[in-house]
C-alpha cells in the first residue's frame, strides 16, 4: 500500500514532504498497429514537487498520466513508485493509494459530498468515526464549511465547489501522489484562478507529489515546479523549471507553445513578497498636511500614505494634494492601487497600469501596509530572474541531482 | 432481476447492446395472445405457459431501460470510480446501477402495467387470475351476468395495476438517491 510511502531524500525545506517519487522507465503505450501514443518515455518525477505535463491535444500527456496509476496499462516499460515497482501489482489497490482528480471533479451524483469524500477510506476499511473526522478536516482544507456542505449532493454545488470536493476526495486517504487531469478546465477563469491559488496553498502545506495535465501553459507556469512539454507521441521536448523554459526555450516548438509574452509570463513567477519593496512616508488621519509635506520633501519622496489605526492604507496623497489640503481625513480612497503580498508581479503591474500611478501599495496579512512597489522594482526583478535562469543552466548538473530531473527523451523502438 | 443482469452483461459492448435492443423491440411486437397459443403446445395448459409469457414480456422493457440507463452513465464518473481504485464489479454495483436506477425503475413500471394486461389474457391457457372473469364473461356474452363478469375482471385488473404502480412509485422514492432525483 503506497500509503506508507512517505518521505524523501534531499529535502531541504522546512515542511515535511509527504509525496513519493515516481519513475517512468521506457514506458510505451501502443494501440494495435500504427503510431504509439506514448513511445519509450523515461521520466523521473521528484517527490513532493508539482510536475505539469503540457502539450497540444493528442500528444499523449493524458495517456502518460493514466499510466502512472495504470488506468491505462503500459504496453512496455516499468512504473516505479518510491523505489517500488508497481507495474504488476493489483491495479485497484494501487489506485486506492494514488489521488485522482479529473475535470469537473467526477463526483458521484447519487452520493452526498461526505460519501464521495469518504469512499476511498471506506474501501480501505477505516471506521465510521475516523472517516467522518477526515471528511470534515478535508472540507475545511478546501475551504468549504463542513456543516453546510457535508450532506449536500453534487448537483447542489457550483462547478468550483464540485472541483474542490473532487480534490478533497482525492486527498481522503492521504495518498503520497496526486494525479490531476485538466482539473480546472471546466470552471470559469475567476474560479480557476482561485482554485489554482488554493492548490498552491494546499501543496505548500502537504507537499504531495502532484502530476497535473493541462493544455494551458500559463497554468503550468503558475502551478509547476517542473514543466514537461510534450510533442506528439509523448516526445518530451523540454523538462525544466518554468523560469528556464521561459528564459531559454529548447527549440521552436517550445517557443511556439509558450506563445507571445514570455517576458510577461515571467512576471507571474515572482510574488510581490519576494522582491524588495520601497519604503514610504506614512501619516495618520488628523495629521497636519504641512508637516507631512515637510517630511516627504525632506525624504525626497513624492507621496505620503495615510494609514488607519490598524495600519491599513486609506489614501495615497501627492505633494500637490497635500499642499491643498487643510486636514487629512479618514475617508477611504476606493481607487487606491493596492496589491496583496501574495500577488504576482503580473498582478502588481496590472494594478499600476490601471491606477496610472506607476506604483502600487503592498499589503500583507489583515491588509496591513508593507511598502510600495514600483515599475523599476519590477524591472530589476525581471533582470535578476533572467540572470538566475542562465546561471542555473551553467549549473545544470546541480539542477539534476537536486530535483532529479529526467534525462527524458522519447525514441522510436 | 434477470433483465438487469443481462443488461449488465451487454451494455459495455456496442454489438451486444444493439442485439439486446432489437430483441426487446421485436419481442414486444409479438402478440401476447399468439405467444400463449404457441406455448400451449410445448408446455400444456395451466400455470406453465401463463408464467412463461408474463416473464418474457415483463423482462423486455426492463432490459431495454437497463441498457439505456447503464450506457447513460457519464464516462467521467466511471473513470473516476476506477481512478480511485474501485474494481469493475464494485463500480457497477455502487456507481453505475444506482445512477441508472431511476431509468431501470421506469422500465419496471412500464413492464408492470403491461404484464397486468397480459396476465389477464394468459388466463386463456387456464392459468390463474382475474382474466378468468373476462373470458368466461365474453364467452357467455349476452347471457346472465356476462357483462358484469367482464366488467369485474377489467376493473379488477385496472385497480390492481394502479395499486402496483403506486407501490412502485413509492418504492422508487425510497430507493433513489436524493442526489439524482429529478
Amino acid at each position: 500500500m503506497p500509503e506508507s510511502l512517505t518521505k524523501t531524500e534531499n529535502n531541504s525545506s522546512a515542511h515535511r514532504v509527504t509525496g513519493a517519487s515516481i519513475l517512468l522507465e521506457k514506458v510505451t503505450k501502443s494501440y494495435g498497429s500504427g503510431k504509439a501514443a506514448v513511445d519509450g518515455l523515461t521520466m523521473e518525477i521528484p517527490a513532493g514537487k508539482v510536475v505539469m505535463l503540457v502539450g497540444p491535444s493528442g500528444c499523449g500527456k493524458t495517456t502518460t498520466l493514466k499510466m502512472i496509476n495504470r488506468l491505462i496499462e503500459p504496453t512496455e516499460g516499468r512504473i516505479v513508485l518510491n523505489g517500488e515497482d508497481v507495474t504488476t501489482m493489483d491495479g485497484d489497490k494501487l489506485r486506492r493509494g494514488i489521488g485522482y482528480v479529473i475535470q469537473a471533479g467526477g463526483l458521484f451524483p447519487h452520493m452526498s459530498v461526505a460519501a464521495n469524500i469518504g469512499l476511498v477510506p471506506k474501501m480501505l476499511g477505516w471506521d465510521k468515526k475516523r472517516i467522518a473526522d477526515r471528511v470534515d478536516e478535508l472540507l475545511e482544507l478546501v475551504s468549504l464549511d463542513p456543516n453546510a456542505y457535508r450532506d449536500r449532493f453534487p448537483k447542489e454545488l457550483s462547478g468550483g465547489q464540485q472541483q474542490r470536493v473532487g480534490v478533497a476526495r482525492a486527498l481522503a486517504a492521504d495518498p503520497p501522489v496526486l494525479l490531476m487531469d485538466e482539473p480546472f478546465g471546466a470552471v470559469d477563469p475567476i474560479t480557476r484562478q482561485r482554485l489554482q491559488d488554493e492548490l498552491i496553498n494546499i501543496q505548500a502545506e502537504l507537499q504531495k507529489t502532484i502530476v497535473c495535465v493541462t493544455h494551458d501553459f500559463d497554468e503550468a507556469v503558475k502551478l509547476g515546479d517542473w514543466i514537461a512539454i510534450f510533442n506528439e507521441g509523448a516526445q518530451l521536448v523540454q523538462y525544466d523549471t518554468p523560469e528556464r523554459i521561459l528564459a531559454e526555450p529548447a527549440n521552436e516548438f517550445v517557443e511556439n507553445f509558450i506563445g507571445s509574452g514570455a517576458g510577461l509570463k515571467q512576471l507571474t513567477l515572482t510574488r510581490v513578497a519576494d522582491v524588495g519593496l520601497a519604503e514610504a512616508i506614512t501619516a495618520s488621519p488628523g495629521d497636519d498636511p504641512q508637516a507631512v509635506l515637510a517630511r516627504i520633501t525632506a525624504a525626497g519622496h513624492g507621496h505620503a500614505v495615510v494609514l488607519d489605526a490598524r495600519q491599513r492604507p486609506l489614501q495615497w496623497l501627492s505633494r500637490r494634494q497635500l499642499s491643498r489640503l487643510k486636514a487629512i481625513d479618514s475617508a477611504l480612497d476606493a481607487k487606491l492601487p493596492v496589491v496583496g503580498s501574495r500577488a504576482t508581479l503580473n498582478d502588481a503591474l496590472d494594478t499600476m497600469l490601471v491606477s496610472s500611478a506607476g506604483a502600487a501599495l503592498v499589503t500583507g496579512a489583515r491588509e496591513k501596509f508593507l511598502g510600495v512597489i514600483d515599475v523599476s522594482t519590477i524591472m530589476e526583478a525581471i533582470s535578476a530572474a533572467h540572470a538566475a535562469a542562465s546561471e542555473a543552466t551553467e549549473d545544470a548538473p546541480v539542477g539534476l541531482n537536486t530535483g532529479a530531473i529526467a534525462i527524458a527523451e522519447g525514441h522510436r523502438a | 432481476m434477470l433483465s438487469v443482469l443481462v443488461a449488465a452483461l451487454v451494455y459495455k459492448s456496442k454489438v451486444l447492446t444493439g442485439i439486446a435492443n432489437s430483441v426487446s423491440a421485436i419481442g414486444l411486437t409479438i402478440p401476447s395472445f399468439a405467444l400463449i397459443g404457441l406455448l400451449i403446445a410445448p408446455l400444456g395448459f395451466g400455470v406453465g405457459p401463463a408464467v412463461t409469457v408474463v416473464v418474457f414480456f415483463a423482462a423486455l422493457p426492463i432490459l431495454r431501460n437497463a441498457v439505456v440507463g447503464l450506457s447513460g452513465v457519464s464516462p467521467a464518473v466511471v473513470e473516476s470510480a476506477r481512478g480511485i481504485g474501485m474494481s469493475r464489479l464494485r463500480t457497477l454495483l455502487r456507481v453505475e446501477l444506482p445512477i441508472a436506477w431511476p431509468v431501470i425503475l421506469n422500465g419496471i413500471r412500464v413492464s408492470a402495467q403491461m404484464v397486468m394486461g397480459i396476465a389477464a389474457i394468459a388466463a386463456y391457457s387456464l392459468g390463474p387470475g382475474l382474466g378468468g372473469f373476462i373470458f368466461s364473461g365474453l364467452s357467455r356474452l349476452g347471457g346472465a351476468n356476462s357483462l358484469e363478469s367482464v366488467v369485474t375482471g377489467v376493473v379488477g385488473v385496472i385497480v390492481l395495476a394502479l395499486i402496483l404502480d403506486l407501490l412502485l412509485v413509492g418504492f422508487g422514492r425510497l430507493t433513489t438517491s436524493r442526489g439524482i432525483r429529478a
